[in-house]
Formats: C-alpha cells, sequence, structure tokens
C-alpha cells in the first residue's frame, strides 16, 4: 500500500467509522450470537448452554410451530396477492387522467402511515362482531339472505381473513410505487398500440404489464417477507378481542399464532432464547431465500438513478 | 376508440369515489365514535353522527339516552301505596298490574322510546337515581353534538388511575417520549448516515466496494434474527427499561439510509469536489459546504420516513421499555387498552386520533416530499 492510498482508506474509515461500529455492535454480532444461541440452551438470566441441534430437532416436532407457520403462511397467501391487486387496480386508476388525482391519491395513501397500534385499535372496533362497523355495513345486505355477519376476530374461522382486509387499507404505499412505474411507460407504445387496434385489455396485457411486473413482482415479495414478519397487529388484536391471552397466544384457538408472535412469546415470555433464535434462523433463511428471488426479478427493472 | 374513451371517462371516476369512500370511511368512524357518548357507541343501528338527546323528565328538560323501543302500547304506571309505593312502572296493554294502588301516569303507545336521564350530566344533580319515562319520538329532541369533551378524559384515562396518583404519569409523559425517540432517531439518522455515505459514494478508498455490498447485505436480516442479542446487548450496556435502545442505533448507521443517500451523493457532479479539493478544501469541508446543502431532498425523505417509523414503532417498545413513565404514545395506547378492555370504545378512538394526529400533520405538510420519496426509494429498495 502506498502512503496516499493510506491515506484514502484513512480518510474512507474516518467517514464510515460510525457505520463500522454501528454494523458490528447492532447487526453483524447479533447475527452471529443469534446462530449460536440457536445451538444452545439460553434463559438470559444464565450463559448459554450448548446443546447440539435439539432446539431445530425440538421444533420439528412442535405442533406450535408448525400452526404459526401454517397460519403465517395462510396471512401472506392471501394479503400479498390481494393487496398487490388493489394497490395495482388504485394506481390504474389514478393512471387515467381524472380530475383530483393528487387529492385521490392522498386519501389512498393516508391509511399507510397510521401508527400500528392506532390502526390495530380502529379495526378492532371496526369488527367488533355486535356494534363495529363492518357487520354494520355487511348485515343489511346478508340480512337479505338470512345470514348474520361472523364475529371476526373472535372467530377462529375469520381472525385471518380479518386481519387480511385491515392490510388492504395499508396498500397506499405499494400503490405509490406502482403508480410512479405506470408513470414510466412511454407514452409513444399506447399510441402505437391503439393505432395498430388494440383493446384496452391487450394494451394492459401488452404494453402496461411487461413493463412494470419486474416492479410489481420485486414488491411483492417484499410484502411478502414483511407479511412473514407479521406481529404488531396480531398481536394487540388477538389479545383484545378474546380476552387476556397471555396463557396462550394467538386466540382465538391459535388461528392468529403467527411465526413472529410465538418467537416473541418463546424468548420474551417464556425465556427460552435459544428456542426462539432457531425459529429466528428458520424464517432468515426462509427470507434469503426470498430475496434471492426478489433480486434475480429486479435486475430485469430499469435501472433509474434517484 | 372514441366510445372506449367516454365509457373510462365515465366509469374511472365512479369507480375512484367508490374506493375513496371504503378507505375514508374506517377515518370517518374513527372520528365518529370519539365524539359520541359511551351509550351511543354501543347502539342499534349504528349511526355515524353524534347526537345529543333531550326531554322534559318530571318538569325538567334534561339530557337523555335512547334505552330501548317499546314494542307493545301500554301505560306508565306509579303506585300510589303497597310494598312498591313510588315506584314507576311500565305495565302493557293486557298485563294486570300488580298490587298497590297504580295511578296511570300517561298512556304509551307503540314504537315510544324508553329514556333514561343522563346520570352526572344533568342539569338538576341531586336526584338519587336517574329519572327515566317512556315518550314518544317526537317528544324527545336530538340535535348533532360533538363530545370534545372525550378527548382530554381519554388523554388522561391513558396513564391509568392508579398510576397518576404516586407520580404524575400520564398523556404528556408519553408525548415526550414518543417525540424524544423520533427527534433524537430523526437527528441521528440524517447526520450519522449522510457522513457515512459520503465515504461511500464520494472517496476512493480500497475495500470499499466489498465493504458496500457487505452493507446491503445485511439490509435482509429480519429483524426477529436480531432481536434476541440486540436485548442482551442492550441488557449488558445496562439500557433495558430507557428510551436508549430506540433511538441510540441511529446515531450509528443503517444499511438502507446509506444505501438512499450515496445513491443521490453520486449525482453530485464531481466536478464540484475537484474544484474545492484544489482550492485546498478538506474532505469533511466538501462534505459539509458542497454535498450536504445539494442534497436536501434526500436528507429530508430520510428524516421523514424515521420520523413516521420511530413515532408507529411497537415492537421495539414492547421489547425495551419495561416502566410506565419511559412508554412511548403507541405502547401507552396498547397498555391502555389492554388494561380496560373493549369497553370505553369512545376513549380508546380519541387517545388513537390523538396518536395519528401528528404522522397526519406531518404528512399533509409535506406530501409532495413523501410520495416522491417513495416512488423513488421503493422501486428501488
Amino acid at each position: 500500500m502506498t502512503r496516499n492510498e493510506k491515506k484514502q482508506l484513512r480518510s474512507g474509515l474516518a467517514f464510515t467509522g460510525l457505520w463500522v461500529v454501528g454494523l458490528c455492535a447492532f447487526t453483524a454480532y447479533p447475527v452471529v450470537a443469534s446462530l449460536y444461541y440457536s445451538f444452545c440452551d439460553y434463559s438470559i438470566l444464565k450463559s448459554p448452554v450448548w446443546c447440539g441441534i435439539e432446539n431445530y430437532q425440538q421444533l420439528l416436532h412442535d405442533d406450535l410451530f408448525w400452526k404459526s407457520l401454517r397460519n403465517t403462511l395462510f396471512y401472506a397467501g392471501l394479503s400479498v396477492p390481494l393487496g398487490t391487486a388493489v394497490a395495482l387496480g388504485l394506481a390504474m386508476l389514478l393512471n387515467c387522467e381524472v380530475r383530483g388525482r393528487s387529492f385521490f391519491r392522498l386519501l389512498f395513501f393516508m391509511p399507510s402511515i397510521v401508527p400500528v397500534v392506532a390502526s390495530a385499535m380502529l379495526w378492532l372496533w371496526i369488527f367488533n362482531g355486535e356494534y363495529g362497523l363492518m357487520n354494520g355495513c355487511l348485515n343489511p345486505i346478508l340480512g337479505l339472505f338470512g345470514l348474520h355477519g361472523p364475529a371476526w376476530l373472535a372467530d377462529p374461522s375469520w381472525s385471518k381473513p380479518a386481519l387480511v382486509i385491515m392490510s388492504l387499507w395499508g396498500t397506499g404505499n405499494a400503490m405509490v410505487i406502482y403508480l410512479a412505474g405506470l408513470q414510466n411507460v412511454p407514452r409513444e407504445l399506447y399510441e402505437a398500440a391503439e393505432i395498430d387496434g388494440a383493446s384496452a385489455l391487450q394494451r394492459f396485457r401488452h404494453v402496461t404489464l411487461p413493463t412494470i411486473a419486474p416492479v410489481v413482482a420485486f414488491n411483492a415479495i417484499m410484502a411478502l417477507i414483511g407479511a412473514m414478519q407479521l406481529f404488531a397487529q396480531a398481536y394487540i388484536m388477538s389479545e383484545a378481542a378474546n380476552g387476556n391471552g397471555n396463557a396462550s397466544d394467538g386466540n382465538p384457538e391459535r388461528s392468529t399464532l403467527f411465526y413472529s408472535i410465538y418467537l416473541f412469546s418463546t424468548a420474551f415470555q417464556d425465556i427460552r432464547m435459544g428456542y426462539a433464535s432457531a425459529m429466528a434462523y428458520i424464517l432468515f433463511l426462509i427470507t434469503a431465500a426470498l430475496t434471492w428471488a426478489a433480486a434475480r426479478l429486479s435486475r430485469g427493472s430499469s435501472d433509474d438513478a434517484f | 376508440m372514441a366510445r372506449e374513451h367516454t365509457i373510462s371517462r365515465r366509469v374511472v371516476p365512479v369507480l375512484l369515489v367508490f374506493c375513496s369512500v371504503a378507505f375514508v370511511l374506517p377515518f370517518v368512524w374513527l372520528v365518529s365514535t370519539s365524539l359520541k357518548p359511551i351509550e351511543q357507541t354501543i347502539s342499534l343501528p349504528l349511526t355515524l353522527i353524534p347526537r345529543e338527546y333531550t326531554a322534559e323528565l318530571g318538569g325538567r328538560r334534561v339530557e337523555v339516552t335512547l334505552d330501548f323501543q317499546v314494542a307493545q302500547p301500554g301505560a306508565l304506571v306509579r303506585y300510589t301505596s303497597g310494598p312498591d309505593a313510588g315506584k314507576q312502572v311500565f305495565v302493557a296493554a293486557g298485563q294486570a298490574p300488580r298490587g298497590g294502588d297504580p295511578r296511570v301516569l300517561h298512556a304509551v303507545q307503540a314504537g315510544s322510546w324508553h329514556v333514561t336521564e343522563k346520570a352526572g350530566t344533568a342539569l338538576g344533580e341531586g336526584t338519587a337515581s336517574p329519572a327515566w319515562d317512556v315518550l314518544p319520538r317526537s317528544e324527545v329532541a336530538s340535535r348533532i353534538r360533538f363530545r370534545w369533551g372525550n378527548y382530554p378524559r381519554a388523554l388522561a384515562a391513558l396513564g391509568g388511575d392508579a398510576e397518576a396518583d404516586r407520580h404524575r404519569v400520564g398523556f404528556w409523559t408519553f408525548l415526550g417520549n414518543s417525540l424524544t425517540v423520533a427527534v433524537l432517531g430523526v437527528l441521528g439518522t440524517v447526520l450519522s448516515n449522510a457522513i457515512i455515505a459520503y465515504g461511500f459514494a464520494r472517496l476512493k478508498w480500497r475495500g470499499r466496494d466489498a465493504f458496500f455490498a457487505l452493507t446491503l447485505a445485511t439490509m435482509m436480516v429480519p429483524f426477529p434474527v436480531l432481536m434476541v442479542p440486540l436485548y442482551g446487548v442492550f441488557k449488558s450496556l445496562g439500557m433495558i427499561g430507557t428510551l436508549l435502545p430506540l433511538w441510540l442505533p441511529t446515531w450509528f448507521g443503517s444499511a438502507f439510509n446509506i444505501f438512499l443517500m450515496r445513491q443521490f451523493f453520486r449525482t453530485i457532479p464531481e466536478e464540484l469536489s475537484e474544484a474545492a479539493r484544489i482550492d485546498g478544501c478538506s474532505e469533511w469541508r466538501i462534505f459539509w459546504r458542497i454535498i450536504v446543502p445539494l442534497s436536501t431532498p434526500v436528507l429530508v425523505v430520510a428524516a421523514l420516513f424515521h420520523f413516521i417509523f420511530a413515532w408507529n414503532d411497537f415492537l421495539g417498545p414492547l421489547i425495551y421499555l419495561t416502566r410506565k413513565d419511559t412508554y412511548t404514545l403507541a405502547l401507552a395506547l396498547a397498555s391502555y387498552q389492554s388494561q380496560n378492555g373493549g369497553v370505553q370504545w369512545h376513549y380508546l378512538m380519541a387517545a388513537s386520533a390523538v396518536t395519528i394526529l401528528p404522522v397526519i400533520l406531518l404528512f399533509l405538510l409535506a406530501q409532495k416530499t413523501f410520495i416522491r420519496g417513495i416512488a423513488t426509494t421503493g422501486s428501488k429498495g
């Protein structure tokens, strides 16, 4: 290394020094420690004791683990496609030349910045079986068929769909991204397609979709990663709608026992940090696989600078 | 083709309005509930507009609650003697009054409302039990009235009564905690990431690109993986139960913001830096005098995003905060709900509205920056 190179390295590290510390203390160390703990019996009070792959073996036979994974996949499998469809649909509506576009965009976006605790409270009330807004709107229609709205969060078969509906309210973020993507589609392409006699549907299928598909795919995978980590809403709402559930999480009947909730309660209520770390690492692997897929998909997307 | 255009011109606005109603209705419901008296939150059919009902009871005009609708005609009677002397009873037609000496006060038609004086808010307090009557709907006056008083009461209730007596923990403490975490976090995010990003974007040094690739890789680590060891780290630093774990890490950079700012810094022409270097400027001076002033858009985006994140965060406070006087507003709201159950919906909605208000205001003030920020970072980050 020449003197000049040393000087450059020194000033480079001077600027990035904070991050060297931050990366080590708040990311690198935890990632490594978490892996180590996942092979240990560890309750924060005593130092970890090595136990090999016991945690992972135990997980394979843990019904609650599988239940939480199934619940999470069910939620993600519903909320991601629906959320993508709603966000894309709204973005396409906003992409038409109508009056008050920016006003509508504002309205659709606003719910996505509402603090999760507050929106959990609001939807808890909306989904109230007796006096909630949801059944208040549904019952007059369902009544025609002699039906009655479900108890939503207190009903094991409707608690997850309720959370999905709530998540659709917050799709404004994705909508804004898709709208930006749609506005990047060159106008000439549409004009050319129109001259060639393509119908609206054909124009969507052959012009719009191919241009924004990479953005949509990338965001859908990001949403999937987010959905796999669903925590706050479910944690607050399941307990609130079904009485104090510290004894068993994910009420009613464990239907809202999501992966992160089981992980959290294993770590901080049962104080089984090693077991929780093993769960965390399995989530890490799933996320890594999804991220890899997202990276591959986004490679096809246009590379515009900020 | 022309027809297609007119259709879309007519259909699109209709769809937009329909969707807007669906997106706005929850907000309307939130505000409406927060301004109702408690009995109107749990009465059917649902109403959106908070009202006040008044009626003449015992010669006084008082505020009443509509309890239920009487299905059959009958009469309201008062016993003047016997075991039930002085008691007022509704007797349905065809049903014999039991014992005593009933005196008919007035006849009641089917569909009349059973109303009760609203205790506590009555004009003439001091009556032992609230007065009630069965009145035709036409004798109950009603007008729109918003109970703004719910807001101060909800905020006072947020701290919990027992706690407030010992040492005053209440809304202002929670607000202060939330603001501390958000503001210190925003400062840390903007300052540290700008400095770090400068090192990645504008300086050449050995190992830079590998280090940057590593930085990007950390973005995919899910928080649950870090959760347990981070708790251990902060525990050994003695920071559990304080606000420090919620804002201190922001002063040491975050991968996403480094990436965001680096992308922006790279678009600033290199000639500006070169010229300054020839004039003998240090790198620090170039950063501070040239790059920072030209980068306000990206700095504002990072600041806004972090403020919203910090204000809305639930899991972080849930893990690290143990004492009530350190709770953030979001955590206080959740704990108020879990302690009081889902009974006082009007207070719960009022407290939620107060928690939402700052982020909505911030968003309305800076919506252009916001939307541009998401549109450009979302599709990249």
